[in-house]
């Protein structure tokens, strides 16, 4: 399927999910203005009248699309342009600090992803006694361990990135070791006798053949790793007491209400999200090309 | 320090114990092998568990970071009501039900869609975008939406589960292969009939795959939503408070029962697709 091809009807989808988006806005927004005119014994407004009203709310139940654009802007861009792009006020200060916690964690969770991984090829025994933990470690709900690992990481003095890191590591190592257990297995027979024939080592095999077939999976698992390690950054912000960072924002918009400043930090988190998936992918694409293969369906 | 290093003998022990079973040539015998299989995870897991004990009351770990799990496990046995009721309230209330809609509407939602090849095209690929978003994020949403009890946890589940159970189940409906449609289309099968016979068992693989992923996914949204404010029951609640108040050994206890919950969830969820996609190639290569 070319890119042409999908443009259309995305796009169509997507002016589909605003439409429907502006009509609830009007739905779920119109309640509290009539609340407000009985209130004020005042005849309610006209039809055409609440459609602007409900879409200028200052806490609306559901903000409108250009509202949370407004703030977006108003929080980053505006910031930028005042000279503050790094003040507390502003969008980007939150981001960054997810995003600094988000990259630490998925570093260390491929870097131990990988480790294990290697481990499990070359060790029967890990093979099968490491595997099914490391499956059910991901049955936990490892996210309801975080406010745990981090008020309790706090307590024995160590506080900031790391144990938000830390979270994210335990989210992002398993699609890696996942991955790589099938990469480093993917050649197949004839190519692994071959080594043998030209009397290759075990690390020669594993370097000039394991790890460069491993590569096409190992790119698919950190698409989904960077994606969770997110998701891990922003609930290991929320118990810290709404301090910092994206997740921070969401909990500090809803304890006062601030409907408007939740869907922001939401779209920042998703713009923040897709960014880095394309990233890896675009890594994903230049290190197959390097390595003179055409990139083909593992390409998601 | 005796502790730790009986650990580390401990450790060393079974680690051979292990090495020796794996080097055991099973032949044919189909359930030695089958029982080594189980017993090796079984021997590490019990590893894990006792070096855990020796060190945190080895190295004098204060309790307040690290309880040891046999005081986790008299903390469980003495709090049973609490985490009965909590779990009443997680999970059968808003897991289960979350789960339900979530992944029936998706997979409505892909059959409707099918015959649109438009639609598919344009749904696809949001579809992906926003499974890798953070979506637990719409939980304080949710919570001012539909109030504090469980249909807020509830929602959140549905949100959480819809995506991933959407694009599988599409993906599933397009893996019949043309020459088992069109031998259904000599048989002048209707639409109907082509779905049920031919194209859902051939989409089963794929959407058992989607009921495992929100199977984890679940359990997590509603957990997490419990962060956003509750009545003063849930395991979400439970944790949060208890934190707050040191009682460290009351949130590892919660954790174990969540982490109970969500194995037996998966399991059982692994256990329907077994008897469901029989057929298929990964399943019977495990039963040769």
């Amino acid at each position: 399927m070319t890119p042409q091809t999908k443009t259309i009807p995305v796009l169509t989808i997507i002016a589909i999910i605003v439409t429907i988006w502006y009509l609830c806005v009007v739905w779920m927004n119109a309640p509290f203005v009539y609340d407000q005119a009985e209130r004020a014994k005042v005849e309610p407004p006209a039809f055409s009248e609440l459609v602007s009203i409900t879409m200028a709310q200052e806490r609306p139940v559901l903000p409108a699309p250009h509202q949370v654009a407004q703030e977006l802007w108003k929080t980053t861009g505006a910031m930028a342009l005042k000279g503050k792009p790094f003040s507390k006020r502003s969008l980007i200060y939150h981001t960054w600090i997810t995003l600094s916690a988000t990259l630490l964690g998925f570093l260390i969770g491929t870097a131990l992803g990988v480790a294990l991984a290697v481990g499990i090829v070359h060790n029967m025994a890990m093979d099968k006694s490491v595997m099914p933990w490391v499956i059910t470690s991901q049955t936990i709900p490892i996210l309801a361990i975080a406010p745990m690992i981090i008020v309790v990481l706090n307590a024995a003095g160590i506080s900031g990135l790391l144990p938000k890191a830390l979270i994210s590591t335990y989210l992002s190592f398993f699609p890696v070791v996942v991955g790589m257990v099938k990469g480093l297995r993917s050649p197949d027979a004839a190519q692994l006798d071959l080594m043998h024939t030209y009397n290759a080592s075990k690390s020669q095999t594993f370097w000039k053949l394991r790890w460069p077939s491993s590569m096409p999976y190992l790119f698919t698992s950190l698409k989904i790793a960077v994606a969770i390690s997110l998701v891990g950054a922003i609930v290991g912000e929320m118990p810290t007491g709404a301090v910092a960072g994206l997740g921070a924002r969401l909990l500090a918009g809803s304890y006062y209400g601030q409907t408007i400043q939740i869907w922001s930090a939401l779209f920042m988190a998703a713009a923040l999200a897709a960014v880095l998936v394309m990233l890896v992918g675009w890594a994903h694409t230049y290190v197959l090309k390097r390595m003179g293969e055409k990139p083909q369906g593992a390409i998601a | 320090m005796t502790l730790v290093i009986a650990a580390l003998v401990f450790w060393l022990v079974m680690w051979w114990v292990n090495q020796r079973l794996v080097a055991i040539d099973t032949g044919l015998n189909v359930g030695l092998a089958r029982s080594i299989n189980l017993l090796v995870p079984v021997i590490f897991g019990i590893t894990l568990f006792v070096m855990w004990e020796l060190i945190v009351r080895g190295l004098e770990v204060p309790f307040v970071l690290l309880p040891p799990p046999s005081m986790i496990g008299a903390r469980i046995a003495s709090s049973l009501p609490t985490l009965w009721a909590d779990f009443q309230q997680t999970f059968i209330k808003s897991v289960i039900s979350g789960y339900i809609l979530g992944c029936g509407s998706g997979f409505i939602v892909a059959l409707l869609i099918d015959r649109s090849p438009f639609l598919q095209r344009g749904l696809l690929p949001i579809g992906n975008f926003v499974s890798a978003l953070p979506i637990v994020g719409v939980a304080p949403i949710m919570v001012m939406w539909f109030g504090f009890d469980w249909q807020s946890k509830a929602a959140v589940v549905v949100v959480m589960t819809f995506f991933p159970m959407l694009v599988n189940t599409v993906q599933g409906l397009a893996a019949a292969n043309h020459m088992e449609r069109d031998l259904m289309n000599t048989y002048a099968a209707s639409w109907w009939q082509t779905l049920t016979k031919l194209r859902l068992p051939a989409a089963a693989p794929f959407i058992f795959n989607a009921l495992k992923i929100n199977s984890t996914l679940a359990l997590i949204g509603a957990i997490v939503a419990e962060f956003f404010g509750t009545p003063i029951v849930g395991m979400g609640f439970r944790i949060s408070t208890e934190v707050g108040r040191m009682n460290v050994d009351m949130v590892w206890a919660e954790i174990a029962v969540a982490a109970l919950a969500g194995s037996a969830f998966y399991g059982a969820v692994v256990l329907i697709e077994r008897a469901v996609t029989f057929w298929h190639p990964s399943i019977r290569s495990n039963q040769k």
